[in-house]
């Protein structure tokens, strides 16, 4: 669709577009200048380009925040719960899409129920069973919680990807004698891959970046995320923002790259996970 | 056969959502400090709650909140999808960029604004006052904190809005458009009868999300004030995660959520409402 439009309304339509991508941009510009600059130039002036480029801030970062262990922590975390949201969500986004049992109803007015649950309903009672269990600091656990939290999300997404495959594929394999678990595995999960795919890294983003569980349920120095260890940093050293700053961009930078390679992806699932695509 | 599949999404749901969640709702009428056994006291928790000022200021919060964001947000996004709409070069571009903070972790985003603009000592607004600028530190201000952290959750969510906004207004059938630019509609006329009421599904359903969203805010002030000063910036579920975890009043915690939970109930009952009505037709 094209509307064709006077010069006017172009020169207007363009300096707001133009406005709003300087308000976007003018935060995230602030934290890559400054995350090379000496704390104290950012003192002086935090507009200003840095006379020397401090590289050491990201050693630094890298050390305070122990981004070695951090990092690796998120990335167990995150590929956990990749794994576990693509591997339940499937199954039941595939039998909701083809309404495969009697209750289907009932089962997706939960799911979309839970969707809108606030965390808080359910943290407290949980946060003390996990301490009664031992589950406190264990990454696994966690990856349980970000599973069921997300999964109803990642349900209603992979299920429109269900329902968009021709009805005769299944039918046909099952004409030949396939069973329900050969039609979903060899057939249905093949083809809907392309929406697996997409869940998969919107639920990586959602767990690379989450705050409020991970921060209540790792809490041992060695099981920290990388964000959670990056906001005891900014609390503790709060003078150094070039090392925060440093910090912020090396867990910042793999998101960025990765969603502009893949923007397209992203957001049309993290769209259509909300709004019926 | 097909049931089992829905079993591992049910089972870890149940375990980690439903079973906590029934407990929430009868640890309400407990008082519980998180270790010694639980001592039931009727409505006390709520009969503490309607007496507590911090639990007023905390609820009028998150009205206020749930005001700006069903109003700011979605006109900006609005507008930016209307205007992409009309730019036929650069969409994508615009789109890209409109979405990088939703990307970024709120973390990290309360502490760019925190420390390089709100800052008095680190910050642009710092920089503005030696320059001579009257300006102040919202988030050190009783009266400003809760708005100085709706500022940065607004850049932060805004784009998100946007995108799906233009997603939808790329449905509306080009036909109705080309008809009303024939009978010589201006951009307000195109606005008000043809794009809007062809998005309408859309914005209702943000417009119920955004009252979730609302109820449930928690990072941003979390991490930017504490719901401080003095309480000011204080919103349901950061007084919640405050009872629970440095009160431990667990009681009390689970009574301020399910008071936060009535709210979400309401709004969650036209989202399955519209949903489900799309999802049929």
């Amino acid at each position: 669709m094209s509307l064709i439009e006077s010069r006017l309304t172009m020169a207007i339509t363009y300096t707001v577009l133009g406005v709003l991508t300087f308000v976007t941009l003018f935060p995230i510009a602030l934290l890559v200048l400054n995350a090379v600059k000496a704390s104290p130039e950012i003192v002086q002036n935090p507009l200003a380009l840095p006379s020397v480029l401090r590289w050491d801030n990201f050693t630094r970062a890298w050390d305070d925040a122990r981004f070695g262990t951090t990092l690796l922590n998120s990335a167990k975390l995150t590929a956990l719960t990749i794994v576990l949201v693509c591997t339940t969500g499937s199954a039941t986004a595939y039998v909701l899409a083809r309404k495969k049992v009697k209750s289907w109803k009932i089962v997706t007015f939960y799911l979309l129920a839970t969707t809108t649950a606030p965390i808080q309903l359910f943290l407290f009672p949980l946060y003390f069973g996990f301490a009664r269990l031992g589950l406190i600091n264990n990454i696994f656990a966690v990856a349980l919680v970000y599973t069921a939290i997300w999964s109803p999300f990642a349900v209603m997404l992979m299920r429109t990807y269900f329902l968009a495959i021709p009805k005769e594929m299944e039918e046909a394999a099952l004409v030949d004698g396939a069973t329900p678990w050969q039609v979903f595995s060899k057939i249905m999960l093949p083809m809907a891959s392309p929406g697996i795919l997409t869940v998969a890294l919107i639920i990586g983003l959602y767990s690379w970046n989450e705050f409020l569980i991970s921060t209540t349920f790792l809490q041992q120095q060695d099981k920290l995320t990388a964000v959670v260890s990056f906001f005891l940093l900014s609390g503790q050293y709060s003078s150094d923002w070039g090392e925060i700053m440093a910090a912020a961009l090396i867990i910042v930078l793999p998101v960025v790259i990765l969603f502009v390679a893949l923007q397209r992806r992203f957001i049309e699932g993290m769209a259509g996970g909300s709004v019926k695509g | 056969m097909h049931r089992l599949f829905l079993i591992p999404t049910l089972l870890i749901n149940c375990l980690i959502i439903l079973i906590p969640a029934c407990l929430t709702i009868l640890l309400a009428f407990y008082s519980w400090d998180g270790m010694s056994s639980p001592r039931f006291i009727g409505f006390g928790n709520f009969v503490t709650l309607w007496n507590d000022r911090i639990f007023w200021r905390a609820f009028q919060n998150n009205l206020i909140w749930t005001a700006i964001f069903l109003t700011i947000p979605i006109a900006m996004g609005l507008l930016a999808a209307t205007m992409l709409l009309v730019a036929r070069r650069g969409r994508t571009f615009f789109q890209v960029i409109y979405f990088l903070p939703v990307v970024i972790a709120t973390v990290i985003t309360a502490r760019i604004w925190q420390g390089m603009i709100f800052s008095p000592v680190t910050g642009i607004f710092g920089y503005l006052q030696d320059l001579g600028l009257p300006i102040i530190n919202p988030l050190s201000k009783t009266s400003m904190a809760l708005y100085g952290v709706a500022t940065v959750d607004l850049w932060h969510w805004w784009g998100f809005l946007c995108v799906i906004f233009f997603a939808a207004l790329r449905q509306v059938p080009a036909e109705q458009i080309e008809a009303a630019r024939i009978e010589g509609a201006t951009f307000f006329q195109m606005m008000r009868y043809v794009l809007l009421p062809g998005i309408r599904p859309t914005i209702i359903l943000m417009m119920i999300m955004t009252v979730i969203w609302s109820f449930l805010v928690f990072d941003f002030v979390y991490i930017l004030t504490q719901g401080g000063p003095a309480f000011s910036s204080e919103v349901l579920s950061t007084m919640a995660y405050r009872k629970a975890f440095y009160d431990l009043n667990v009681g009390q915690a689970a009574a301020t959520s399910l008071v936060i939970s009535l709210f979400g109930l309401v709004a969650t009952y036209f989202y399955i409402r519209v949903q489900t009505q799309e999802g049929e037709a």
